[in-house]
């Protein structure tokens, strides 16, 4: 069950925007402190930061496309926590999502890609959507704790995948865990030429707008958001709360489907070991610091995918860790959400200080 | 009588609100004083502060005399007061002997002594007849007993002041009585007691001196023997008073909701609904009294689709009612209060008009095309909170910032805009002041008389002798015998809500399984 | 094959690595227990057991193996003071600190492997806790296997009565019990709600620590990224199952240890069985006892934030 931020309107824009900005500013210069040296010091990193992230022109593009799968798992987790529900198996459903999209990508059946594009994004987004219908099921009808049971079916998928891209999957001749090359009538065409971005932006932008309007605008989105901030007041209230449970989560796995899908139709047109160095957990941080709102997810999306740009980057440069990432999400969502713990905080520390208590 | 607690000018405010204004008051030794009041008159207040559970903002503590600090709980028991709240403050899954030793400092050390006060709560259940087991599970014992052990937690303590928070409120008028046999036995062994209550006869019966509170001040301290029940209560409430039983239903019709031997499995998987046949009529008012615990909320849980029947079948108008879903029920012309607003009846984070619109959503007005219309919403909420008059709210206020009658009344609005032909009430006016109950009260009989059926369950049996058309008493999941409502005898009643137990025999209540 | 099989489950080297592989699951829930019996999630066990393998690791490298498991406990006892301020004091969503604290662990554990030594880190070894062989005892045929452990397994071992006496003896153990189960009772009974939630939390950080550390300083000797590889939440499930009580998380949790070991054995054995497959076993078996047992037993206040009026 989550709950609804304050109501003074000034909060809300507070809560909405400045926090999480902040938020992501003191995780950086905290995860900067972390990894100075002799060679580096604080204003280099956070500089080469800015710079790598959007400095330049094709620096912006390698954001953006970062922010792509991004966009979609984020969308993915913050859909399912409007009902209450936190997904954070969306890098195992990203990543069978991929996996299954090769298979139709790789087949030469096909003979326009107006065809086998949709069917490609579309066999991704099933598997992504029957991956999470089991935690969606186990939740809803047997009230299991789905942060265990999809924490555990995200190592399963991935040795899932792993196994498939060794074995049954791997392509001919190859010394490297990854499929054969989609055939070009499988490909996300460049959106910018000679750069990595794609038309799965395009996707991802129509998406938010599909998913804003159905949370907000549609009943179903109403009744969502009712399960998600009382599911017994909206049962009460003639709500099928199972089954919106499970209608969440599995729109949830095939949004992320739908990313690891987008990902390699667009940017290696193959499935590769490794291709996904956790989009599905930098999600978690994505849907936490844009309070579950799609608006808020795209911004938020681009501040992470702009960030894992700018670290990898940095990695390069600079010979900072990318694990250098993950300090700045945990310190991003800590702020954020110790924010809301902070006025009852305020209160209770004026109070004792004018009671003595 | 020496004089053994004094309280002066004790004020305590929150946020906006006084809830004690300048309150003095003086006890003596083996008295039991009453605090009498309306909700909200400050009686909790003053004995949470007097018990250190909230800091007072000004005014003394005199404990014979002398000077009291009491900042937390832990001062207020060293200078041996004890609270027994209307809310047990019991650890469910832990003992009897562990929830009363919980949190002293005697004996020093790491270990429980599990022998050594396991002997001394026997003692003092034995002098005066508790009948309790100090290694039963506090979840096992009936509610009654689990009083009891509220009441051991003070005396294991040494408290010579006493303060009972309403505590009548969970036990049956046998109970009552042996309660009362209890407090005397108290009283002559020269501790002090201070009864909140808002029952004007227990004062009569129980107490030697009231002090009445309104609105956070002291209106009166008076000896009972000099006063009566009709002055207390101008006293209370500042005006005439008297609770008026509601009109006879005039005009009774076809069957509405027909149950025929339900059966409904309680949350730990015991039966607390065991075979209950009745039939509810248009135009009539079924109340349904009996101690909380003996299934009336499964059996409103059951009627209303929140909660599964095992057995039996439910009729409404007609159609089958067994183990639908609300949605459909609704659709049959049930509606739903439920006794928990917070949980059950309302999003709290939803604003009013969602809260208003929300049965019917994904229909015409509020939506059309599969997009919702806010305007309409809202244009709805407007009107339902004129004729309903709620307060303290514009339609996007969210719910949660309502006051607890409001709240209700949002809920009423909901539930009978549609005119709905069952009407079943679980505890409609818990936790409401005397306005606001007078408004659920007023409303249901309009309800009733514009053709509804109404099935109101309540532990209130004053407020279900006041508008029953006819009663049921339900004890352990049965019902034992039909009541005409307007003329029934409250101590009739009061034998069958307590399953025509004889009171004080032991045996009975011994770690007794529910 | 079958045959085979059978004659490796009943073997002493079986029971041997069963023990061993258990050991880190049994001392990072013995530890959790204390976090959950008081009402608090500690579902960010496995970012705590992953800083404390490292830390463990770092300590060792420095000041030798007992001062560098020290060491470990002494910063994941620090760090946890963050997460027991965002749950207990802000009173925030338990499972959204959990999840941000083990995300931290990660981030932290492997920056700073790097910044301290560099890019080549695999060829590290550092001082390690040896087996300590029990004399006499440990030439039991079969049952030898527990006495010829390292000390963390002993450790562990010792914990589980140490833990189930502390909870259902003493005082301490009473009032972390009646904090998790109705914090608003105990705190009418004058204890410090908080101030237990606190200990609480940093004890289950203390030996989540421990636990971590077994692996680096008692078993690999070496720190790998992201090394605990789900252990901590197989863990953080052992505990739930065992209806948070120490014995019943201690079979638990040597049943999962056992699966572990036979999903290895497997392997060495040579089976054609593509080696994804047993990998996945442990967290298939986790999950499968979970749906069998369900969460009936948790403390009424788990996972509840405590608001004090």
């Amino acid at each position: 069950m989550k709950s609804a931020m304050t109501d003074r309107p000034d909060w809300r824009i507070l809560q909405k925007v400045i926090v999480p900005v902040a938020g992501v500013l003191i995780g950086m210069i905290v995860g900067s402190l972390v990894v100075i040296n002799k060679d580096r010091s604080l204003l280099m990193v956070l500089g080469r930061l800015f710079y790598n992230a959007a400095g330049t022109w094709s620096n912006l593009i390698s954001s953006l496309v970062y922010t792509i799968p991004l966009g979609f798992t984020g969308l993915a987790i913050a859909f399912s926590y409007s009902a209450g529900i936190f997904n954070i198996g969306a890098e195992g459903q990203l990543q069978l999502g991929a996996l299954m999209t090769a298979v139709v990508a790789t087949s030469t059946a096909f003979s326009s890609s107006f065809i086998q594009v949709p069917v490609a994004l579309i066999a991704g987004a099933v598997v992504g959507a029957l991956w999470a219908l089991i935690p969606g099921l186990l939740k809803a009808y047997k009230g299991f704790n789905e942060i265990v049971v999809t924490m555990l079916m995200n190592y399963i998928a991935i040795l899932l995948v792993n196994y498939f891209l060794e074995g049954p999957m791997k392509a001919p001749h190859s010394f490297y865990p990854q499929t054969r090359p989609f055939v070009k009538t499988s490909w996300l065409q460049d959106l910018v030429p000679n750069s990595d971005l794609h038309y799965g932006f395009f996707l991802l932008i129509a998406l938010f707008f599909i998913v804003w309007i159905v949370l907000f605008k549609t009943p179903l989105g109403f009744k969502i958001r009712a399960v998600g901030f009382n599911p017994e007041g909206a049962r009460y209230a003639g709500i099928k709360v199972k089954r919106i449970m499970v209608l969440s989560m599995v729109v949830s796995g095939a949004l992320a489907g739908l990313g690891g899908s987008v990902e390699v139709m667009g940017v290696y047109r193959r499935v590769a070991e490794g291709f996904s160095p956790g989009y599905g957990f930098d999600a978690i941080a994505v849907a936490l610091l844009a309070n579950l709102n799609p608006i808020g997810v795209f911004f938020s999306a681009f501040f992470f995918g702009a960030l894992r740009n700018a670290a990898s980057g940095l990695q390069v440069d600079l010979g900072v860790p990318i694990s250098f990432i993950h300090i700045v999400q945990a310190l991003a969502i800590l702020f954020v959400i110790a924010s809301r713990g902070l006025p009852r905080q305020f209160q209770n520390i004026k109070r004792r200080l004018r009671y003595g208590r | 009588m020496a004089a053994l607690l004094e309280i002066r000018d004790l004020t305590k405010r929150f946020a906006q609100v006084l809830a004690n204004d300048r309150i003095s008051l003086t006890v003596g030794k083996g008295e039991i004083r009453a605090l009498l009041g309306e909700n909200g008159a400050g009686k909790s207040t003053l004995m949470s502060c007097l018990y250190g559970i909230y800091p007072m903002d000004a005014g003394e503590i005199l404990i014979e005399g002398i000077k009291a600090h009491i900042g937390n709980c832990d001062d207020a028991i060293r200078h041996g007061i004890g609270m027994v709240n209307q809310h047990f403050m019991l650890i469910n899954k832990l003992t009897v002997l562990e929830n009363v030793i919980l949190g002293l400092k005697e004996p020093r050390g790491p270990w429980v002594d599990y022998k050594g006060s396991g002997r001394r709560i026997k003692e003092l259940s034995d002098r005066y007849s508790f009948c309790i087991d100090p290694l039963s599970r506090i979840e096992d014992l009936p509610v009654g007993l689990q009083q009891r052990v509220e009441i051991l937690k003070i005396l294991y303590r040494q408290s010579n002041i006493m303060i009972f928070d309403e505590p009548t409120a969970v036990l049956t008028p046998n109970e009552v009585l042996e309660f009362f046999e209890i407090l005397r036995k108290f009283r002559d062994e020269g501790r002090t007691i201070l009864f909140i209550t808002h029952k004007l006869n227990e004062v009569m019966t129980i107490c030697d001196s009231v002090t009445v509170l309104r609105d956070g001040q002291v209106v009166g301290n008076v000896m009972v023997r000099e006063t009566s029940e009709p002055e207390l209560a101008r006293m209370m409430v500042g005006r005439e008073v008297f609770l008026k039983p509601a009109e006879p239903s005039r005009d009774i019709r076809d069957i509405v909701l027909k149950v025929e031997n339900l059966r409904v499995k309680g949350s730990i998987g015991v039966e607390a609904v065991r075979g209950i046949s009745f039939e509810l009529r248009s135009g009539e008012i079924l109340g349904i009294a009996g101690v909380d615990g003996n299934g009336q909320l499964e059996l409103g849980n059951a009627l209303t689709g929140l909660a599964e029947a095992s057995g039996g079948s439910i009729e409404v108008l007609g159609s089958s009612a067994t183990n639908k879903q609300p949605a459909e029920l609704y659709k049959l012309g049930l509606s739903h209060i439920p006794p928990d607003r917070q949980k059950t009846g309302l999003i709290m984070d939803y604003s009013v008009q969602d809260n208003l619109a929300i049965k019917e959503i994904g229909r015409f007005p509020y939506s059309r095309h599969g997009v919702i219309s806010r305007k309409r919403i809202r244009v709805h909420a407007q009107t339902l909170i004129r004729t309903f008059s709620i307060r303290g709210c514009a339609p996007e206020t969210r719910a949660k910032q309502l006051s607890g009658g409001n709240q209700q009344k949002v809920i009423l609005a909901r539930e009978f805009e549609q005119k709905p032909k069952l009407i079943i009430a679980v505890q409609p006016t818990r936790g409401l002041d005397i306005s606001a109950t007078e408004f659920v009260r007023e409303e249901l009989i309009k309800q009733r008389d514009a053709g509804a059926a109404v099935l109101l369950i309540s532990t209130e049996l004053d407020e279900v002798l006041a508008l029953s058309d006819r009663i049921e008493v339900m004890y352990e999941g049965t019902f034992t015998g039909s009541i005409r409502g307007h003329t029934a005898d409250p101590l009739e009643i009061g034998l069958q809500m307590a399953g025509r137990k004889k009171a004080g025999v032991c045996e009975e209540s011994v770690g007794a399984a529910k | 094959m079958a045959g085979s099989v059978f004659a490796m489950m009943i073997s002493q080297s079986f029971l041997a690595s069963s023990i061993r592989l258990t050991t880190p699951l049994l001392i990072g829930s013995m530890g959790s227990i204390f976090s959950e019996r008081s009402g608090v999630l500690f579902f960010t066990l496995e970012g705590f057991m992953l800083m404390g393998a490292f830390f463990g690791f770092l300590g060792s490298y420095f000041f030798g193996a007992i001062p560098g498991v020290l060491f470990a406990v002494a910063i994941n006892m620090l760090i946890a003071l963050i997460f027991a301020y965002a749950t207990v004091t802000l009173a925030v969503d338990q499972v959204v600190v959990s999840v941000a604290m083990n995300i931290f662990a990660l981030g932290i554990t492997g920056a700073l492997l790097r910044v301290v030594f560099g890019a080549h880190t695999n060829t590290l070894l550092v001082q390690r806790l040896d087996v300590i062989s029990i004399p006499v005892l440990s030439s039991i045929p079969v049952l030898g296997a527990f006495f010829n452990q390292n000390p963390f397994t002993y450790l562990g071992f010792i914990l589980v009565p140490v833990v189930w006496v502390i909870f259902f003896r003493t005082k301490w153990g009473l009032k972390i019990r009646s904090v998790g189960e109705n914090p608003k009772a105990a705190e009418s009974m004058g204890i410090n709600v908080q101030r237990i939630r606190y200990i609480s939390i940093l004890w289950a950080a203390g030996f989540a620590a421990v636990a971590g550390a077994s692996q680096t300083v008692g078993n690999l000797g070496t720190f790998v990224d992201n090394m605990i590889a789900g252990k901590g939440f197989i863990a953080f499930t052992a505990v739930v199952l065992g209806r948070f009580n120490p014995i019943g998380t201690f079979l638990t949790v040597f049943f999962f240890g056992a699966v572990d070991a036979f999903q290895l054995n497997l392997q060495a054995m040579g089976s054609h069985i593509p080696y994804q497959f047993p990998l996945m076993m442990p967290y298939v078996f986790t999950l499968l006892a979970f749906f069998a047992a369900g969460s009936r037993a948790a403390p009424k206040a788990w996972g509840t934030p405590y608001i004090p009026d």
